[in-house]
């Protein structure tokens, strides 16, 4: 029996029954550029950085089913640009300052900007006044980082069992939000090891006291683009969930 | 009893009414709000527990909707409409009077608590403005005077159920019925019909009248009856085409109007509630569905009550409630829900996961809310219109209504006309009528130009008069906003533009990001602060929001700039400086945390940006 085909690029690939564009591009081996996806957790669809032409239509390659005959456009010069857009408009957004940051060259904004050419923002920074939470022992909430990537929440809700994040707020006043009476890290019942501490793909959600234990140069994404590392780490979870 | 104790019972009382269902958490917390002028973060913390859900459950959605307050509201709350049609009758002069009358300022509550005053997104009453909310129910027509006697009112302490019903009366201004509003239907008679003949024919009426959903987007309404009916592939039994056994359907009607200058659903509810609920029965019949819901957008508060009435009768009458007119198994009730100030619950899925308890964030589609809607079940979702029309295709067939019209849009069309004509109001016309009718009929002069389907639609120029309303040519949800000679372009796109930077719900990055950007670059060109280069940027930008955003709001929050941009670029280029580049923060502004820091003010620590 011949397995279900579509093309990305023009090239054929192979897809599972109820497989995700994105997913089957990961198996593949096709690199999306994605931030809010990560493939241990349901999609949420929401950076939108994983916009793929779809039959010539804009859809999110991390939320849309792949099908049978379907026609992807990923990687061209049009996309792109949106996607360095979308990357500029999460620099301005909130408040990122890699030279001082503890994620640079760990983190996967800065990975996925430089991958897609960014070289400035481009527009006016917002610099907005966000509350930083260090109320917590080991756990640091710098919001001036935070995506709205929900992955936190996911991971403490879907993983964790703790429900310690949500998104609160609306449009651009939207903030990340803690189950607590008191509002603080330091009254939930998240801790060091959970995966929701280990999930964000910028520097919102940090552990204490390891800082730059890994010199910057030596980092992940200084070593390795972020295709490469994410088909790397993603490539066997996908396998592992459709076999 | 001390405070503490006395809000824990009654945030209690009230959660019990609700059946500790957190399906109803909005309906609770609006309660809540009536009942203390604000959900306090201790209020919040009350629900949480009383509900058995999480804090932040409870304040992501106290947070999502404008209407519910976190710091205590003023006994009396003015809501004043920040609709572009409430601007040009004078919204803004009404609101700076009333504060001065009542010693207060714009967004924020009086010192002794009785009063407080802000401004809200468009309220629906464009043909009877300046309009806002008192309390949450509407006031129209505020003029000077009028608010000479609210000012007294407030000031004298005196409860609004005392005040002149004058103040509260709402027009219906109904000026030209065509064949819906000319044929009412009378209640039950539809119903009767569609007990009368097999599913089938019926379902062959809604086919032939070619319905298309009136919300805008104009979905063939017997294809999503039809999908609903049929259900999701995964529960699909054999033979096909027979329902799904075993899944529950819903029917929800959207009553969610919140585009700027739409007002025809409350002029259906207030004037014809029994034929929409009656459409929404027939459709329940025929997708099989037993509960229904109205999401009954908050404004339209004043409506409820009433809506509940109607609902009461035709349980009565045995037209709602276990077998309907006598016919075995046909059971269907209606639920009236109310929205509290998000003009994207408009939208069908975040409708639903309103309806849900939650913040209304659209989903993720595919799946669509027919095979997978309220609770992941089947779900119609139509507009108030929608119903109204198919209930009168029921009596009539569908033939009737599809002998006018044009080749893709059959029937008739309700226009909530308003602005500068001298007799705005709902108008029906029969799909395919010019611009220039419309405007001749509702006595339009010296005409800059017509906002149709609202700020999400187009701005036509006084030369595309000879354009039609249909879905081949400007499809539009309704809304018909006329603007003449005196008015400014900019200053319309403006105003539409930061509506929907307040409304965007921020899931997306190019919609939460960009409805901003959008809104402070409009900003700073309307000031006379822009360049050459902001008028491309703009034009790149919105159409990035537009091809890049999650759901039809971000997909039309540029149509103001880029429509406006379009028709009429020698008005941007007049409003430029005559320089290459222009900052895009105000160099004045950002020094004055150091003016304040060195305790100066003097005309040297100023800076000039000219």
């Amino acid at each position: 029996m011949t397995r279900p085909t579509f093309q990305i690029d023009g090239k054929p690939v192979t897809f599972t029954e109820g497989q995700t564009i994105m997913e089957a591009a990961t198996a593949a081996g096709v690199y999306i550029p994605h931030l809010c996806h990560n493939p241990e957790f349901e999609p949420h669809g929401s950076c939108k950085l994983c916009t793929v032409k779809v039959n010539g239509r804009n859809c999110s390659a991390c939320t849309f089913p792949a099908a049978d005959g379907q026609e992807v456009l990923n990687d061209t010069a049009e996309l792109n640009e949106l996607r360095r857009t979308i990357t500029q408009m999460l620099f301005v957004e909130g408040n990122h300052l890699c030279p001082s940051c503890e994620k640079s060259g760990n983190c996967q904004l800065q990975a996925a900007a430089y991958f897609l050419g960014m070289t400035d923002a481009h527009f006016p920074f917002f610099y907005p006044r966000r509350e930083l939470d260090a109320s917590h022992p080991d756990i640091l909430l710098d919001r001036d980082r935070c995506i709205f990537c929900a992955l936190c929440v996911r991971a403490s809700r879907d993983v964790d069992g703790k429900n310690v994040f949500a998104i609160g707020g609306r449009g651009i006043d939207s903030r990340l939000i803690v189950n607590s009476p008191s509002g603080r890290l330091a009254d939930t019942p998240i801790a060091a090891t959970d995966k929701a501490t280990r999930v964000c793909p910028v520097g919102a959600i940090l552990i204490k006291r390891h800082g730059f234990e890994v010199p910057i140069g030596e980092r992940v994404y200084d070593r390795h683009t972020i295709a490469e590392e994410s088909l790397e780490r993603e490539e066997p979870i996908v396998e592992a969930r459709h076999g | 009893m001390d405070r503490h104790e006395y809000e824990h019972r009654i945030i209690n009382r009230i959660v019990e009414n609700h059946g500790r269902d957190t399906r109803q958490l909005l309906s609770i917390l609006r309660e809540v709000q009536r009942e203390f002028r604000h959900v306090s973060p201790e209020a919040q913390q009350k629900v949480a527990q009383s509900l058995g859900v999480c804090i932040t459950q409870v304040s992501a959605v106290v947070g999502f909707y404008s209407f519910l307050s976190t710091v205590p509201l003023g006994k009396f709350d003015i809501r004043i409409s920040d609709s572009i049609t409430d601007h040009m009758l004078g919204s803004r002069e009404v609101a700076a009077g009333l504060c001065r009358k009542l010693g207060i300022q714009p967004g924020e509550s009086r010192q002794d608590g009785r009063v407080s005053l802000s401004f809200t997104s468009c309220t629906g009453l464009c043909d009877q403005g300046p309009a806002g909310l008192i309390n949450g129910y509407a006031i129209p027509r505020l003029t000077e005077d009028r608010t000479d006697e609210i000012a007294r009112l407030i000031n004298d302490d005196i409860p609004l159920g005392e005040w002149p019903e004058e103040f509260f009366a709402i027009k219906e201004n109904i000026r030209l019925a065509d064949r819906l509003l000319g044929n009412p239907v009378r209640p039950g008679e539809a119903l009767e019909r569609t007990v009368a003949l097999d599913r089938e024919t019926m379902f062959g009426e809604i086919e032939t009248s070619q319905l298309r959903g009136r919300g805008g987007a104009g979905f063939n309404t017997a294809w999503k009856w039809r999908f609903c009916y049929e259900g999701p592939e995964t529960a699909a039994v054999c033979p096909p085409g027979q329902p799904a056994a075993g899944i529950e359907r819903y029917v929800v009607c959207n009553a969610d109007e919140g585009e700027p200058g739409t007002f025809k659903d409350r002029v259906l509810l207030q004037s014809c509630a029994d034929q929409v609920f009656e459409g929404m029965t027939v459709c329940a019949y025929l997708v099989g569905a037993k509960q229904g819901f109205l999401y009954l957008r908050g404004e339209y508060l004043y409506l409820h009550d009433q809506l509940e009435a109607v609902l009461a009768t035709r349980r009565r009458r045995g037209l709602l409630g276990k077998t309907i007119l006598g016919s075995e198994g046909f059971d269907f009730d209606i639920e009236i829900r109310l929205g509290a100030g998000a003009y994207i619950c408009g939208e069908e899925s975040a409708l639903i996961e309103s309806l849900e308890g939650n913040r209304g964030v659209p989903r993720n589609r595919p799946p669509y809310p027919v095979t997978h809607g309220y609770l992941g079940k089947p779900t119609v979702v139509n507009n108030v219109e929608t119903f109204f029309a198919a209930a009168a295709i029921a009596v009539h067939g569908g033939e009737w209504f599809a002998e006018v019209g044009t080749e893709k849009s059959k029937g008739t069309k309700l226009l909530s006309i308003c602005g500068d004509c001298a007799r705005p109001g709902i108008y029906e016309y029969p799909f395919g009528v010019t611009i220039r009718q419309v405007l001749e009929d509702c006595g339009a002069a010296d005409v800059l130009g017509v906002q149709i389907g609202g700020p999400s639609g187009t701005f036509l120029s006084d030369k595309e008069c000879d354009r039609k309303l249909a879905y081949e040519d400007l499809a539009t949800g309704g809304s018909f906003i006329v603007f003449d000679r005196t008015r400014d372009v900019i200053g319309i796109a403006r105003n539409f533009t930061h509506f929907f930077a307040h409304e965007s719900c921020g899931f997306c990055t190019p919609c939460r990001v960009g409805t901003a950007l959008l809104k402070n670059l409009l900003d700073k060109i309307a000031e006379g602060h822009g360049a050459t280069g902001d008028l491309a940027e703009l034009s790149r930008l919105g159409r990035f929001v537009r091809s890049a955003s999650h759901c039809g709001l971000g997909q039309t929050a540029a149509n103001p700039i880029l429509s406006t941009l379009e028709r009429y670029p020698e008005i941007y280029q007049a409003r430029l400086k005559t320089i290459d580049f222009e900052p895009g923060f105000d160099l004045d502004g950002a020094l004055a945390t150091a003016r304040r820091l060195s305790g100066r003010d003097d005309a040297d620590a100023h800076l000039s940006q000219s």
